[in-house]
């Protein structure tokens, strides 16, 4: 089986090479940034061929399922390679190992970085991704895009809104908070009415730190080419750890890592009254949180300063084509087929997160009712976020590391009595340390 | 969720090795016989004290596994929903049991055969060599004996953790990780199962008996399969289930051998969709988890009735002989 699939794809490679002179597929030399093109995505698709998928996003399977529909010729194995990290490790080992590396693999936007800056996956810009532009939300595309390349295709998007549960709200008298500070005040009116319950959870998630101190303003994180700057010092970062502080201080968030079992149970049974998170949480809520239903809605994120609708991004990944893909053209195809038009339109109505313009603002979209949430219309609040996402945000070339540590580092605060700042500064630290050892040059 | 039920397997295993070897010596056997019998002058009436400690080490034992069963009759919804220990409202193993061997283009199903695969091939070609092994070092004289000695009591010592980096690196270099031999070749080597081979033959086949067939002119491939491997069957039945279950619960190996989900065993399938819950846009299917969790050690239960009346006979054999 497994002898002939590499031979297939063997016999598929050498045609689509015999007929794609341009050379952009099939030589290890550097595509140029004019090499591909649409044309050769067209006669691609014709000819047909076998791509191998690494993803772990559920709605792709009716897309792969359409796509094979619509292109008969095209074999597409959807294969699950691990979750998040897991499948990062295993592409680096295949792209280091020079076999086995998929032809489009599932890159969230924080990671895509490292596979950029190694030169690890293909620069699409030149196959026809540069055309799309204008179809994608700011905050997905310019996680994309570097300069004027574009290494990768945005596949969802993750505005942030404050999730509730309404049942829990209702049965305290408890208003739902509109500032960071009336989420405080919340927050302890709610642990003090029941001790079991928890206004939120949080042992330390880099993603939710990053996120929130995005939301308040924060840039902690600038990246030039090798010029990376770090620093958690900056009015934004302050604003969030001054506020988080006292949530800490006072014990008033659960000691429940997300994504954890008991997490899950948290948010079934109430004791986790509120999420701030990205809106492709729906999903996840109908499928992991089934109980639930009903009890939970959707507002905009708490503000920093009273009056603003600051937002920001909160998870959200791309499909990006690795250089070592055997079947680039093909796999740009598919890439393209399930982020743009009918494919992103098929994911959405499966429950992803569009970042296409044109499916966020669809009136369809808009005024989908939420039975899990009561009825409520929430991708309006969604699209809301989505608009005022905070600009010139930027992760870092090597933010996979970088999360890794930051139990070692901003995890202490969580545990004991250090002050989330000074996590943040040593965090700071041992980002710094690692950047210049791997060779970039970065300044605090 | 795995470790749980790799610790009732390794509960009930346990007896096993010290069965065929101990009591064919002969030692131990005062202190069981009497506790067979109830009322007699030497053990008047059970004790109470130890009735409980043993009925809460029974509990203990035996409360995952009802957990297990329990909690995959209900679906994702029950699972958070309802209390761990008695049943939701709703009654849906049937129709778990066909989503977990769905889902996924029936990836389940592929796990399994694949587990098998490696059980087939690991656990059995383990055990061959093993009686092969244990027999040629219990039962010939050569040079160099004590030398294998020192060095399978010495392997036995090694945890197999501890090898499987250094293995990795190997394979790596003969590129044969992401294979079904990488987690193939490493499960064929079990020290323990040589030691307990060659200790049971050592007991179990007469000297006598394999002089009175040389001497009537059976050749040593004759002697072997038509006297000494009958008598060895509760020893080879007692290796075949270790590596059996060594090999089911395998893990680690698998882990860092194998990253094209093709080549999974179960472990590491089941992790995986475990994984799945831990990301934005990831599936949680608990629901499918704890059902396959059942699956999975269905067929080692089957097996484990179905084997264990040798090794009983085998017990009951060695203890009458002497």
């Amino acid at each position: 089986m497994r002898t002939l699939s590499t031979r297939r794809l063997l016999a598929a490679v050498a045609a689509v090479c015999a007929i794609t002179l341009a050379a952009t597929a099939c030589g290890s030399s550097d595509p140029a940034e004019d090499g591909g093109g649409a044309k050769d995505v067209e006669s691609a698709l014709a000819k047909g061929g076998k791509i191998t998928v690494w993803a772990w996003e559920p709605t792709l399977k009716k897309v792969v399922a359409d796509f094979e529909k619509k292109y008969p010729k095209v074999d597409v194995e959807l294969v699950n390679a691990g979750t998040g990290d897991k499948q990062y490790t295993a592409l680096q080992n295949a792209i280091a190992a020079g076999s086995g590396a998929p032809d489009v693999a599932q890159v969230e936007y924080y990671a895509l970085g490292q596979f950029a800056i190694g030169k690890s996956v293909e620069d699409l810009a030149g196959y026809g991704a540069a055309g799309h532009d204008k179809k994608f939300t700011t905050g997905p595309w310019n996680a994309v895009k570097y300069d004027k390349a574009v290494y990768a295709l945005p596949m969802d998007s993750g505005p942030m809104a404050l999730f509730y549960n309404k049942k829990v709200f209702d049965k305290h008298h408890i208003e739902v908070p509109t500032t960071w500070d009336e989420y405080v005040e919340a927050a302890r009116t709610l642990h003090k009415a029941d001790p079991k319950t928890f206004i939120t959870n949080d042992t330390g998630d880099a993603g939710a730190t990053t996120s929130l101190i995005w939301q308040a303003g924060g840039r902690p994180y600038k990246a030039e080419g090798t010029d990376v700057t770090v620093d958690f010092e900056d009015a934004g970062t302050k604003a969030y750890t001054s506020t988080w502080q006292k949530l800490l201080d006072e014990d008033l968030v659960a000691p429940i890592s997300s994504w954890s079992d008991e997490w899950y149970k948290g948010l079934a049974d109430g004791s986790i009254a509120t999420l701030s998170i990205g809106a492709w949480m729906p999903a996840n809520f109908t499928s992991g949180v089934a109980s639930a239903s009903g009890d939970w809605r959707v507002a905009p994120l708490p503000q920093w300063t009273k009056g603003r609708t600051d937002s920001a991004e909160n998870g959200g990944s791309s499909l990006a084509v690795p250089k070592a893909a055997k079947n680039k053209e093909l796999a740009y195809a598919f890439a393209e087929y399930a982020t743009t038009g009918a494919g992103a339109t098929a994911r959405v109505s499966e429950g992803a997160f569009p970042a296409t313009r044109a499916d966020l603002e669809s009136k369809t979209f808009l005024e989908t009712a939420f039975p899990y949430f009561g009825g409520q219309q929430a991708n309006k609040v969604f699209a809301d976020s989505a608009r005022n996402v905070g600009s010139d945000w930027s992760y870092l070339p090597y933010q996979v590391y970088a999360n890794s540590v930051f139990n070692d580092t901003v995890g202490k605060s969580y545990v004991s009595s250090t002050p989330l700042s000074q996590g943040l500064e040593a965090w700071e630290r041992s980002s710094i340390k690692y950047g210049t050892d791997q060779g970039f040059n970065v300044n605090k | 969720m795995t470790t749980n039920l790799a610790g009732v397997d390794a509960n009930a295993a346990d007896p096993a090795p010290a069965g065929p070897t101990r009591t064919s010596r002969g030692s131990g056997r005062p202190a069981l016989r009497p506790r067979r019998r109830p009322h007699t002058p030497l053990n008047p009436r059970p004790s109470i004290p130890l009735t409980l400690v043993t009925g809460l080490v029974l509990l203990y034992t035996l409360l995952p596994l009802a957990w297990l069963v329990i909690n995959s009759t209900k679906d994702q919804k029950g699972l958070l929903g309802s209390s761990g220990l008695w049943f939701g409202e709703d009654f849906n193993l049937w129709d778990n049991i066909s989503r977990t061997l769905a889902y996924d283009d029936g990836v389940f199903v592929r796990w399994l055969l694949n587990t098998l695969m490696y059980v087939a091939a690991g656990a059995g070609g383990a055990t061959i060599l093993a009686v092969l092994g244990g027999y040629a070092l219990a039962k010939y004289q050569f040079p160099g004996r004590r030398a294998v000695f020192a060095v399978v009591i010495g392997a036995v010592a090694v945890p197999g953790t501890a090898l499987a980096v250094p293995t990795f690196l190997m394979f790596s270099s003969m590129g044969l990780t992401n294979t079904p031999w990488a987690v193939i070749i490493p499960s064929l080597i079990s020290p323990f199962g040589l030691y307990l081979m060659w200790v049971f033959a050592a007991e179990a086949v007469p000297a006598e008996l394999l002089e009175a067939a040389r001497v009537d002119g059976s050749g040593e491939l004759r002697t072997f399969f038509r006297i000494a491997l009958p008598l060895l069957m509760p020893g080879t039945v007692t290796v075949l289930l270790f590596s059996m279950v060594a090999t089911w619960n395998n893990y680690f190996l698998p882990l860092i051998m194998i990253k094209d989900p093709d080549w999974y065993p179960l472990t590491l399938g089941l992790s995986a969709w475990n994984a799945q819950a831990q990301t934005a846009g990831g599936e949680a299917v608990f629901d499918l988890i704890i059902t396959g969790s059942l699956l999975t050690i269905v067929p080692i239960v089957v097996i484990f009735l179905l084997l264990q009346r040798y090794w009983q006979s085998g017990l009951a054999a060695g203890s009458v002989k002497e």
